[in-house]
């Protein structure tokens, strides 16, 4: 009954802040709406007994990729009547895509048998005394080693194109060498230069 | 309706009493963690320090916190209300949430989950939320750049601080508190693992914003960073809020490596000490290096910090934890 309960109350927050993100005007707003439903969302997780992703969901979205999204937003400049005529523009196409995702997930949810053929890798329960993160740990690890390190490969490239992509020399800019200030000693910074002294007349 | 009562009412209550406890064991420490604070950083400067309000000063925190409470909280005209007051909350809630995992001694923890170390590592990284939220909600230049230094500086920080736990979860091969604590009864990781120690405990104080590196709120350049708006008891919860996260960066250090709630040597006088006792002392201790460094380090520029979490420690705890792993590997002691 309590699980329950706490299931209820979480599914409900989710889907009330999804709301929110949708429907509040600031953008602030929503994208504080969003962390809240990724914490209910690991909530839900937890209550699944699946206690390593509902931490990595914390961990991952809400530690850091909502951190940049609320960062870029808060030093946006927004403007309240031109965001209502760009949601004007972008809205058969947000609909297209939103009714898209529905009709799939209804039909996954009604015919789950034709999935589970194809992809037998979806729905295997594993009765072991490990606690998930062993076992996450060991399955991705052996027996789904290459695609684990395809997966990091392609975060790697990913990172290494964004970083070519804002990498600027600006050689007017004076950078602190830690090194070779460190190792500068009277001999090679102090020089003594004779002067000719003009006297007055 | 007893059974009901025994299923989940009384768990429940006695969930919340030890939640309570360890919330007044948190802020007690606090309050003498202030005067600690002020005292030591008073001696280093041949000062006195408070020493008018109650025997030793030590009233002297009491008398700041009644008089944070009876100040009027002054709202700026421009500040989004809502996050602004939701900005301080955040922080102490998360600040003080993490508690819920710490042993205090052996069986002393109030939920002895399986990912503990994972747990706080998540809640410590919602704390940067707080800060955020505050310095925006402000409506102002100086608490706005406040607050950006302050996340750029715990995201930075927290990969070197996620890497030394890395380091020490190789070690143990668990991820409960209590199985780390106990994982170092033989010896503890300090010493076999004392570089990770160094990067951990600068780590910590970048993490915290503890001086040297209280960028967020340096005074000189950002008036008092993120705080500058607030006032009364919203400025008190961020108070609060630090030095909790600071005294929880202190028992992240004494579970990691200094052995938790075990005594020094397993010998007859020493294994007689109760081990919260022992917890308590390795905490103060730990604390006293956080006030030492304040008193004695002046404070970084802002690419000097940065250039420390990226280019000098997220290159020697990745080492590290990569050298490690291939020690237990080859002398085949992993766990």
């Amino acid at each position: 009954m309590f699980p329950a309960l706490l299931f209820y109350i979480f599914s409900l927050t989710i889907i009330a802040s999804a709301l929110m993100v949708i429907f509040s005007k600031q953008p602030i707003n929503s994208i504080l709406f969003l962390i809240f439903s990724f914490i209910n969302a690991a909530g839900l997780f937890l209550l699944a007994g699946a206690e390593f992703l509902a931490l990595i969901i914390v961990i991952v979205y809400v530690g850091a990729v909502a951190v940049l999204f609320l960062f870029v937003i808060m030093m946006l400049d927004f403007n309240p009547e031109t965001i209502k005529e760009e949601t004007k523009k972008y809205l058969p196409v947000g609909l297209l895509v939103g009714s898209v995702l529905f009709v799939e997930i209804i039909l996954m949810m009604n015919s789950p048998e034709i999935f589970s053929k194809e992809f037998k890798i979806i729905g295997r329960i594993v009765e072991t005394d490990l606690t998930n993160t062993e076992i996450l740990g060991s399955l991705i690890y052996t027996e789904y080693f290459l695609q684990f390190q395809m997966a990091g490969f392609i975060l790697l490239v990913a990172m290494i194109g964004a970083i070519v992509l804002t990498l600027r020399h600006r050689d007017f800019v004076r950078r602190q060498n830690i090194h070779d200030q460190v190792s500068r000693d009277p001999n090679t910074s102090i020089e003594l230069i004779d002067i000719e002294l003009k006297t007055r007349k | 309706m007893s059974l009901f009562f025994m299923n989940y009412i009384l768990p429940l209550l006695i969930i919340f009493l030890q939640s309570a406890l360890v919330m007044v064991a948190v802020l007690l420490m606090a309050y003498f963690g202030i005067y600690a604070d002020r005292k030591i950083w008073a001696a280093v400067q041949l000062r006195k320090g408070p020493n008018v309000v109650g025997p030793f000063g030590l009233l002297q925190s009491g008398a700041d916190l009644l008089k944070l409470l009876f100040k009027e909280i002054i709202i700026p005209e421009k500040a989004n209300k809502m996050i602004f007051i939701l900005g301080p909350i955040v922080t102490c809630f998360v600040a003080l949430s993490s508690w819920a995992v710490i042993p205090f001694a052996e069986g002393w923890v109030v939920a002895d989950i399986n990912v503990g170390i994972l747990y706080i590592f998540a809640v410590s990284s919602l704390g940067v939320y707080g800060i955020i939220m505050g310095g925006w909600a402000s409506n102002s230049k100086y608490p706005f750049m406040g607050a950006m230094r302050s996340a750029a500086q715990m995201v930075s920080y927290e990969v070197s601080i996620g890497f030394v736990i890395i380091t020490v979860l190789l070690c143990v091969g668990s991820l409960n508190l209590s199985d780390i604590v106990n994982a170092q009864k033989n010896i503890w990781f300090i010493f076999p693992l004392f570089p990770m120690f160094i990067v951990f405990f600068v780590s910590a104080l970048a993490e915290t914003n503890r001086p040297p590196f209280d960028l967020p709120e340096a005074e000189a350049e950002l008036v008092a960073g993120y705080q500058t708006e607030y006032s009364s008891s919203l400025f008190m919860l961020y108070f609060l809020g630090e030095l909790a996260a600071t005294f929880l960066m202190c028992a992240m250090i004494t579970i990691l490596f200094l052995g938790g709630w075990l005594p020094p040597f397993d010998v007859f006088p020493l294994t007689v000490i109760p081990g919260v006792v022992w917890f308590l002392l390795k905490m103060a201790f730990i604390f006293y290096l956080f006030s030492m460094v304040k008193a004695l380090v002046p404070r970084y520029r802002y690419d000097q910090l940065m250039r420390l979490g990226w280019k000098v420690f997220l290159p020697i705890s990745l080492a590290c934890v990569v050298l490690t792993s291939s020690f237990l590997l080859i002398f085949n002691i992993a766990p």
